[in-house]
């Protein structure tokens, strides 16, 4: 029975075990065991634990991601895919056309108009959610009647199941017969097309985002703050410094950690948010809330022919955004000290 | 927190701002149930409650597919579930407990997968299902919910082993247990509360997702809950009282599931995020 792995905690302890391995396994008298089988014995248990994991990565996110790059330098579409119709089997008959789809595309106005929209839409959307989560949780983080409550209600829209909640603002959001045109009507104020002007459009999109992602930034930032020792707080107090000055040199620094985090998460989750888009507008009017995720989906899965070439490398070139986007995030954080 | 004294304005202020916030946080959802209850040519009327009736609800279960696709959804997450929060446990357990070669690229490819935007990976997974003859079978969106849940899972995980002591595993060691009996017997059962949250998330990301369901589900006894409300109102129909009536009993069993695992859910999401 081999024994195990080197144990994280104390490396002393696993250089030990092997020691006593080896002399156990050479007094069997099998010999000295190459560098190979030395580490196949070593490591062979946590290799056994993590292989499901490589696994499932390699076969269904390293292929396909393999074979996405590829299809992005194909002419892929419906017509020329391989493909069975009844019991005619018709084999693929597209053609490597090298980084022409990328020509096409970064030449395209469209992709610059969808990646500007995606961009504000991703720091409206996150800069909106992280100031009025982090407004709540300072307000929430301090002792008074109902607080439980307060923070039970304010976390609602997490507990909905997002496409659920993006069909109820559907229901508000109803040109005609909706209650948010209803109550303005009452108010004498002519209906607003919420979903039906490009404008309104996207202010509606990024409101429903904002109301579905405020309780995640809530609950993480209250948290945050409840690990900021009060004293800090007192001994600010007894100097003399006013409110602000105690929110901006004590609650911000001791939320960084947290909020880089968060920041880091939602913006990646608004970059790709699929549904909110999709099931609240389609993308339309026209194209005018098309994200850059909805719209390579759009490509592929709703225009017709259908274009998977065309669709890959859009979601190529989001990669290529996202990837950017983390080094440089991460560079960011590494000047300011952090050790993310 | 914090216990400060503040005057009687502060005070109001206080809750007038929290009520605001709750009442736009509360309002949507509960107007989606109130409007559940509404006669079908009423919903849009601004009467809270005239004439409440179930009659949509007897529509959706009676008339409609709803249940085969709450079978569906319940069968595909269930899977998904199962087979995700296995996978990322032994993970996880592997990349907190032990130094092996390989663990730094590992840690790093499960960062990264989790960057991967639908828009990469739906056109290959969509052929590669197609070529399999996997299009409208559940198994298609098992393997696809994987790849969302699992390496975002594993990342969580490795954040609740790395709470549990050390000296645990080493006394099950001296008692002569292998690694995976320590593993199964020792750590398993004290990572209970780590593996709920993990399947937790699990679960919603795989009931809630629209994309993938959309895509690779067509024929309407095949969608998932998500795909099929979307099958109530679009540009041909809105059947506003059908769509109502199921979105609560689509929202309330995962809302209560949500109220008992969401405060374990952001320890474990910002944990094992910031931790390397």
């Amino acid at each position: 029975m081999a024994v195990d792995t080197s144990p994280a905690m104390d490396p002393a302890a696993g250089a030990k075990g092997a020691r006593g391995r080896g002399s156990r396994v050479r007094k069997a008298g099998t010999p000295p065991p190459s560098r190979i089988r030395n580490a196949l014995t070593r490591h062979w248990y946590a290799w056994a634990m993590v292989a499901p994991v490589v696994l499932v990565i390699g076969l269904i996110i390293g292929y396909p991601l393999v074979r996405g790059v590829y299809l992005s330098l194909t002419d892929a579409n419906e017509a020329n895919v391989e493909r069975t119709i009844g019991i005619n089997h018709i084999p693929a008959t597209y053609q490597t056309v090298g980084l022409d789809n990328f020509q096409a595309i970064l030449k395209d106005q469209v992709f610059w108009d969808r990646l500007s929209w995606t961009v504000t839409w991703t720091v409206s959307c996150v800069a909106l959610t992280f100031a009025i989560g982090l407004g709540l949780a300072v307000l929430l983080n301090r002792r008074f009647a109902g607080r439980t409550l307060y923070r039970s209600l304010l976390i609602l829209p997490w507990a909905v199941p997002a496409f659920v909640s993006v069909f109820a603002w559907r229901l508000l959001y109803n040109e005609k017969n909706g209650i948010l045109n209803k109550v303005l009507h009452g108010g004498g104020i002519d209906a607003v097309p919420w979903l039906n002007d490009p404008t309104m459009a996207k202010v509606s999109v990024i409101a429903v985002n904002i109301w579905l992602g405020v309780p995640f930034m809530l609950v993480a930032l209250l948290g945050g703050l409840q690990s900021i020792p009060g004293e800090l707080y007192e001994a600010a107090e007894m100097d003399g410094a006013s409110p602000w000055q105690r929110f901006r040199h004590i609650t911000l620094p001791g939320l960084r950690s947290v909020s880089s985090t968060v920041i880091l998460l939602s913006t990646i989750w608004t970059f790709n948010m699929f549904p909110v888009i999709f099931l609240l507008t389609r993308g339309g009017p026209g194209d005018s809330t098309e994200i850059l995720v909805t719209y390579a989906y759009r490509l592929s899965f709703v225009n017709s022919p259908r274009d998977f070439a065309g669709a890959s490398a859009w979601g190529v070139l989001i990669l290529l955004v996202l990837m950017l986007f983390a080094v440089v995030y991460r560079r960011s954080l590494r000047k300011q000290g952090e050790v993310w | 927190m914090r216990d400060q004294r503040r005057g009687p304005l502060a005070s109001v202020g206080l809750h007038t701002a929290l009520v605001i916030a709750s009442a736009v946080a509360v309002f949507p959802p509960l107007w989606l149930v109130v409007t559940s209850f509404k006669p079908k040519s009423e919903a849009f009327s601004t009467d809270v409650v005239k004439d409440p009736t179930l009659r949509n609800y007897q529509h959706v279960l009676g008339d409609t597919e709803f249940l085969t696709w709450f079978g569906n959804s319940l069968f595909i997450v269930v899977i998904t579930t199962l087979l995700g929060v296995f996978v990322a446990a032994t993970t996880g357990y592997a990349v907190s407990r032990f130094r092996f070669p390989g663990m730094r690229p590992l840690m790093w490819l499960l960062l990264i997968t989790q960057m991967f935007p639908v828009a990469i990976l739906i056109v290959p997974l969509y052929n590669i299902m197609s070529t399999l003859g996997w299009l409208n079978q559940p198994i298609s969106l098992i393997v696809t919910y994987l790849t969302v849940a699992v390496p975002f899972c594993a990342w969580m995980m490795k954040g609740f082993f790395d709470t549990i002591p050390v000296e645990i595993d080493e006394s099950g060691r001296v008692d002569g247990l292998n690694p995976f009996g320590t593993f199964w017997r020792l750590v398993v059962p004290l990572a209970k509360p780590g593996l709920a949250v993990t399947a937790f998330y699990t679960f919603i990301t795989a009931w809630a997702e629209v994309a993938y369901a959309s895509a690779f589900m067509t024929g309407e006894e095949n969608l998932t809950l998500a795909a099929g409300l979307q099958t109530f109102v679009n540009q041909y129909t809105s059947d506003w009282g059908s769509m109502t009536a199921a979105a609560v009993m689509i929202a309330i069993p995962a809302a209560l599931v949500f109220s008992w695992a969401q405060r374990h859910l952001v320890a474990g999401l910002t944990a094992g995020a910031t931790k390397s």
